[in-house]
């Protein structure tokens, strides 16, 4: 990244959104709970590539690191998300209503 | 149809007639379904609580800036502070009373001679314990990337045109080391209060994109 050519610093200042808070808040709690360090975090956000840093946003490449890092812990298995992916994907089709358990 | 609402025309508002978030109404994308996914399973698991999520957002949202313009105001108005911020900016905010956690930080100072300014080229490492989040920019490819190649035309883009014999220091932020500059104090300004002190002390003269406000 860094070095690399690119356009100008873009300004536009957005809002966090909850969902992009909330990424935030596991990253802290998770690191707390001694399950990453934030080597680990960056470790995750090295090896998504190029790609990763061009089509997903920040909060996404940072849940998608979490997610990694929480797994190699051993908090929870792939196949415990999936099914809990489904779970939420099944309450609806906005964020209002999957954040509703 | 599970989710057929049942008033069209006030979609947009809340019952209390408030827009709802953009966030709550757009469609649900992969990665917001991964996020309560995952806070869902680590409550389940008794790793964290639905309270502790709320505080450690409620915590961050109290941050801003004006915790770093506090540092920065007592480090132009007390000699002591300032050798103890620039040998050890961790210890010496902490001292403060500011959550610091474990990190290291390091104060970086402006001079007639020297401009620091402050990056993280792969994402995102910010001294937030001060400053609170950092803005979009920051985070952004553009910032990240040509900072370290042309910090001069950067800096330029916000309106901060150096004395080409000003040497520009570039700080590359990691995991384990944050950077804060510590602008050079403006001219006019003698005896004056703290507080009135660390109303000129602005987000981005602390990241060192921008200087301090001139004493109107």
């Amino acid at each position: 990244m860094g070095g690399e050519a690119a356009g100008p610093v873009p300004h536009d200042q957005h809002d966090f959104a909850l969902w992009e808070k909330r990424v935030d808040a596991l990253m802290i709690l998770g690191s707390a709970r001694g399950h990453f360090t934030v080597d680990g975090l960056r470790r995750a956000l090295e090896e998504m590539g190029p790609q990763a840093f061009e089509e997903m946003s920040y909060y996404e490449r940072w849940v998608a690191a979490i997610n990694e890092n929480l797994i190699e812990a051993g908090v929870y298995s792939i196949e415990e998300l999936g099914a809990k992916m489904e779970e939420v994907q099944a309450r609806g089709d906005t964020y209002g209503e999957a954040q509703n358990a | 149809m599970p989710h057929d609402h049942h008033d069209h025309d006030h979609d947009h508002l809340s019952p209390s007639g408030h827009p709802y978030r953009v966030d709550n109404d757009a469609p649900l994308s992969y990665w917001q379904v991964m996020e309560i996914a995952i806070r869902e399973l680590m409550i389940e698991k008794g790793e964290v609580t639905a309270a502790q999520i709320t505080a450690q957002i409620d915590a961050m949202d109290a941050r801003s800036p004006a915790n770093g313009a506090q540092v920065v105001a007592r480090a132009w108005d007390e000699p002591k502070f300032h050798a103890a911020l620039m040998t050890d900016a961790a210890k010496a905010t902490r001292e403060m009373g500011f959550d610091i956690g474990p990190m290291n930080l390091v104060a970086v100072e402006n001079t007639t001679a020297i401009h620091n300014v402050v990056v993280c080229t792969l994402c995102s490492c910010y001294p937030r314990n001060l400053l609170g989040l950092p803005p979009d920019w920051y985070k952004t490819r553009a910032y990240r990337s040509r900072t370290v190649k042309e910090p001069r035309a950067v800096l330029a883009e916000f309106g901060l045109t150096l004395p080409a014999q000003t040497t520009v220091r570039v700080h590359d932020s990691t995991a384990d080391m944050r950077y804060i500059v510590l602008p050079a104090r403006p001219a006019g300004t003698e005896g004056w209060s703290q507080d009135r002190l660390a109303a000129l002390v602005t987000r981005d003269s602390m990241i060192g994109t921008g200087l301090p406000k001139a004493p109107e």
